[in-house]
């Protein structure tokens, strides 16, 4: 065998390393009730649940407790996973301060107790960025000022 | 009035230019494919020439024309054309209106677009055939490569619609009523004209997106060059030629892409929260594997001449460096990565087109060598193992296998979007914790990078003998000493790190000696030495500014505030990064006595900050006066007046800055003011904090914001609550203790005497905070016979007091107090220690890459010129016969 083909083979057997070892690495998308489940079987391994917030009829979020005065890094608040499981999230930050007008969240972390401890917060907003999202109340306004 | 010619002049350039590529594809096409009855015709041959030629060239001069109508519609303000209305505004000072330009999807195509035509008549002057001295050079096969992807370019802006669904590319010239037919607005008023654009997001005003973008997209635009030198090289049956004309501009290409990426990382670290310059986000990722796969293909072609291995590396690795490119625009520009990467980018539907461009010439490219893999000649001898060839090829392959892993993990959402296609769901997320994940492997692989650029330069250079390393030695042990010296002295306790620092080390140390070496002999040999030196400080700046960033905000007051169970029972001390600062009020911190002073606004032209309340923003003003306000007072600063009282003055009204001072503990003092910016465009009230870095030599201090009160509840007042009590009396108000311990008699009012039959008083009330006590003095006050009250109001208590009734029957006084939210930050500060070395390790690899570029493209003229000298036959047929 000649010493490229060994070092053909080192290397493929390298690159499938990386593979495996960052299958080991991947998360995944899961309900809270999966993440609970993986947490009591000791999985220590952060997931990503994808959820939405509780809003009252006003569209206020309800039950999220933010009192910087007392631990700016404490954060609590309730999502409802696709499952409409309704879980508490705790993440030892201060609040983004775009949180409230956030409509789907997904939070990255593990299920601890009672809570769920996140690690991140990914917020998805609803954007003015977003292309082709005329809003006709600026309109409006801009044409009162012709 | 709507504009439509410029609009409909920029769209027929758009159509020209995509006409002309195809022609002078077809063109280079005919003369690459001429057999021997046209190269007989030498008359027949220069028409073509003359049609492929003038056809790009009209192409370059078309791209000019969409350019410059682009640029016209958006420095005239014509908010009628959808891109100007969403990308500009009035308010936009002129240096970011430029990079409006750039800011939409359309427009980065346009400028990839502009670099490939400037590069395309470089390289048609530089590689020209020239048939009357019969030397055949690579223009005809390089540049059919080079126009078709040209062709592919400019059909992403093409904007032509078949039917209802099927369109091709996305014009920028789109009327706003075109773009948006729906808007209700263009129902009743077709010939609706906006007064005012959208504007950008205000975190692209930033100087470094007027540079960034260029010099990305011309990073993107060189690694065609060598893509299309190589197809041209197999094409042409030359399989080793091709790399002495790419060369150059694959180091070329190099340099600019990595400066490109690195000013993207330099206006993260600058402009975004997440606290540094990289953060394994998809979007960096997908445009540094190319980068590292470009280096590696340098580094192949280096070797190329010599070893056949690296030949066909070098072949494999420069179509890849181009492939992985156009798959990095997929990525970005397709919305698959939307759930995992904090960048987003909208689809504009060309996500179709963009697969198809990239498996077409994925498809060609794969095809051609396979097809010309066997014309590739066999190694006589084997490689040894104390060859150049050998370790310049392990650290080409070791540069991929680090690539391969950021690729992999990149593309976690495409694998999951291909399992779906195939019917199930693969529900693969990124690593929980992605920095950890990257840097567990990339920092094994970068240390065996820096010592192969060490051993690699020996070889490289003779410095070795024939058959052992023993050379090598002396600089390695020189390298153990001064890195153990550092790591006893950093205290570096994590094996990775360590090996990191040593490889460093000896990469600067080896590198260096050779550096010398050489330098005596021709400096301009040295690019090399000189970009592997760049690199390893480079390395040497991440390792310490990331893994050794210490927080200097840790809250240390949190747990002991809270007394509930609830806040404290699960918080770990690495989470408690935060601290709280409340007005005026100073707080230890690292050593440090930090305070915030309060919120500061920047009026355009004075150079200073001036306090947010010194200025009344125009609201509702017509959209030329948006961005305007009212001075409240004389802005003076060194001695110079810029706005009387009363003046109207420019601002940036998305932009509050949060004045924190630092005491160091040697009593000297200075300030930061980072950033919050109310950003419309990232959700509706959306607020973003920009860090201000106080620069040192030996580190940098990194402060931002990361919570203050809702700008929304700002100025709004609680409902009055009265207190009728005498002097000396003790009271409660708003949680504080508060003492009103007498009454003064007063001859002035806000610096106005009063008049003989008038008279005035004020209460002095002590309102006690926990550390310290503020005195409030309402004014009770009878003017010309009226009452008239001054009620106090201090902000770092969120408390108005006033003076309302003064009965002189009981000796009572009513006071009326409101309060509101007391004015705190929350924020975040760390030090990242030697960030400079990164800096000037990207200047040293700046440097070492255009030495290198330069020596190497006087290689290629030099040989050129030689060939063009000497007389050829026209019998030497092209080698299209030889196989």
């Amino acid at each position: 065998m000649k010493k490229t083909h060994i070092f053909g083979i080192i290397i493929i057997a390298l690159a499938i390393g990386i593979i495996i070892s960052t299958a080991g690495d991947a998360s995944s998308y899961v309900s809270f009730t999966q993440a609970a489940e993986m947490a009591q079987s000791g999985e220590k391994d952060g997931v990503h649940v994808v959820g939405k917030l509780t809003k009252d009829a006003q569209g206020q979020i309800t039950n999220m407790v933010y009192q910087p005065q007392i631990d700016p890094n404490h954060f609590e608040f309730t999502l409802v996973d696709n499952e409409n499981r309704t879980q508490k999230v705790v993440y030892n930050a201060p609040k983004p301060q775009d949180f409230d007008r956030s409509e789907q969240v997904v939070v990255i972390g593990t299920m601890n107790g009672d809570h769920f401890q996140a690690d991140k917060i990914l917020l998805k907003c609803p954007s003015k960025y977003q292309e082709n999202k005329l809003e006709t109340k600026e309109y409006e306004a801009k044409k009162a000022t012709i | 009035m709507i504009h439509t010619t410029v609009g409909q002049i920029g769209h027929l350039f758009v159509i020209l230019s995509f006409v002309t590529a195809l022609m002078a594809t077809v063109a280079y096409l005919r003369i690459s494919l001429a057999g021997n009855d046209l190269l007989q015709n030498k008359r027949e041959l220069t028409q073509w020439r003359w049609l492929a030629r003038g056809a790009f060239y009209v192409h370059g001069l078309t791209i000019l024309g969409v350019v410059g109508s682009l640029f016209y519609i958006i420095f005239n303000n014509y908010y009628e054309y959808h891109y100007a209305w969403n990308y500009s505004s009035r308010a936009l000072p002129a240096e970011y209106v430029i990079s409006s330009f750039w800011h939409g999807q359309e427009g980065s195509f346009l400028l990839w677009l502009f670099w490939n035509a400037i590069l395309g008549v470089v390289l048609i002057q530089t590689n020209r055939d020239d048939r009357t001295n019969g030397t055949r050079q690579w223009e005809a096969p390089m540049m059919t490569v080079f126009a078709l992807v040209q062709a592919f370019l400019a059909s992403m802006i093409l904007g032509v619609v078949f039917g209802d669904t099927f369109k091709i590319g996305s014009s920028p010239f789109l009327l706003l009523r075109e773009a948006m037919p729906d808007a209700p607005i263009f129902t009743s008023n077709p010939n609706y004209v906006p007064e005012d654009g959208k504007g950008m997001n205000p975190l692209l005003q930033n100087y470094w997106m007027v540079i960034h973008p260029p010099t990305l997209f011309l990073g993107y635009a060189t690694t065609l060059i060598p893509f299309a030198f190589c197809i041209a090289g197999l094409w042409k049956n030359e399989p080793k030629e091709w790399m002495r004309p790419a060369l150059p501009w694959a180091l070329f290409s190099a340099m600019v892409l990595g400066v490109g990426i690195l000013m993207g990382g330099y206006w993260a670290y600058e402009t975004l929260n997440f606290g540094g310059y990289w953060n394994w986000d998809p979007v960096e990722n997908s445009v540094l594997v190319p980068w590292l796969v470009l280096v590696a293909a340098i580094h192949a072609m280096l070797i190329g001449k010599k070893s056949s291995t690296g030949l066909k590396t070098a072949i494999i690795l420069s179509v890849s460096s181009f492939l992985l490119i156009l798959y990095s625009t997929f990525l970005t520009r397709s919305g698959i990565l939307g759930n995992s990467s904090v960048h987003s980018f909208t689809d504009l539907g060309l996500s179709g087109q963009l697969l198809i461009y990239m498996l077409a010439f994925m498809a060609i490219a794969i095809v051609l060598i396979a097809a010309k893999w066997k014309l590739i000649e066999k190694d006589e001898e084997e490689t040894s193992v104390y060859s150049k060839e050998f370790w310049v090829f392990i650290g080409a392959i070791v540069l991929c296998l680090a690539s391969f892993q950021v690729l992999n993990t990149t593309s976690f959402p495409v694998y999951n979007k291909i399992g779906e296609a195939f019917g199930f769901n693969p529900n693969i997320a990124m690593p929980a914790d992605q920095v950890a994940h990257f840097n567990k492997f990339q920092v094994w692989f970068f240390a065996v990078i820096a010592v192969l650029t060490g051993i690699g330069q020996y070889i490289w250079w003779r410095k070795t003998a024939k058959n052992n390393l023993n050379a090598l030695i002396t600089p390695a042990i020189i390298s153990l000493v001064i890195s153990g010296a550092l790591i006893a002295y950093g205290n570096i306790t994590k094996p990775a790190f360590m090996a990191l620092l040593t490889a460093s080390v000896f990469a600067i140390v080896a590198n260096s000696s050779i550096l010398i070496g050489v330098v005596r002999g021709n400096y301009k040999l040295s690019g090399g030495a000189v970009t592997h030196i760049g690199a390893a400080l480079m390395l040497l700046g991440v390792l310490f500014s990331s893994g050794y960033s210490k927080i200097v905000s840790i809250n240390n007051t949190g747990l002991l505030i809270s007394k509930s169970e609830d806040f404290t029972k699960n918080d770990n001390k690495e989470n408690k990064e935060n601290v709280i600062l409340w007005l005026n009020q100073p707080q230890k911190m690292s050593g440090y006595l930090l305070t915030y002073r309060g919120k500061r606004i920047e009026i355009r032209g004075v150079p200073d900050y001036v306090p947010r309340d010194w200025v009344e923003p125009l609201v509702g003003a017509s959209p030329e006066f948006s961005y305007h306000g009212i001075a409240l007072h004389d802005i003076e600063q060194n001695g110079k007046l810029y706005h009387k009282k009363g003046d109207t003055v420019a601002l940036h009204p998305e932009n509050t800055y949060y004045e924190v001072e630092y005491r160091e503990p040697g009593g000297k003092v200075f300030t930061l003011f980072p950033r919050g910016q109310i950003n419309e465009q990232m959700g509706e009230g959306g607020f973003l904090p920009s860090p201000d870095i106080r620069r040192m030599p030996g580190k940098d201090l990194y402060t931002y914001v990361a919570t203050v009160p809702d700008p929304n509840s700002e100025g709004t007042w609680s409902p009055a609550e009265t207190y009728r009590i005498a002097p000396r009396d003790t009271f409660f108000v708003n949680d504080y203790v508060a003492v009103f311990d007498n009454i003064e008699q007063t001859r002035e009012i806000d610096g106005t005497p009063l008049g003989p039959n008038d008279a005035a008083v004020k209460a002095v009330v002590r309102v006690l905070d926990k550390e310290r006590e503020y005195v409030l003095k309402p004014a009770f006050i009878i003017k010309d016979r009226l009452v008239g009250r001054k009620a106090e109001t201090n902000d770092e208590l969120g408390l108005r007091l006033q003076l309302d009734e003064i009965d002189p029957r009981t000796g009572l006084f009513t006071f009326s107090a409101n309060t509101t939210q007391r004015d705190y930050i929350v924020m975040k500060a760390k030090e990242m220690p030697l960030i400079n070395l990164l800096w000037i390790g990207t200047f040293v690899l700046v440097i070492g890459f255009s030495m290198a570029a330069v020596r190497r493209y006087r290689e290629f003229t030099k040989m050129r010129d030689k060939d063009k000298k000497k007389p050829v036959v026209v019998a030497k047929q092209p080698t299209v016969n030889r196989i």
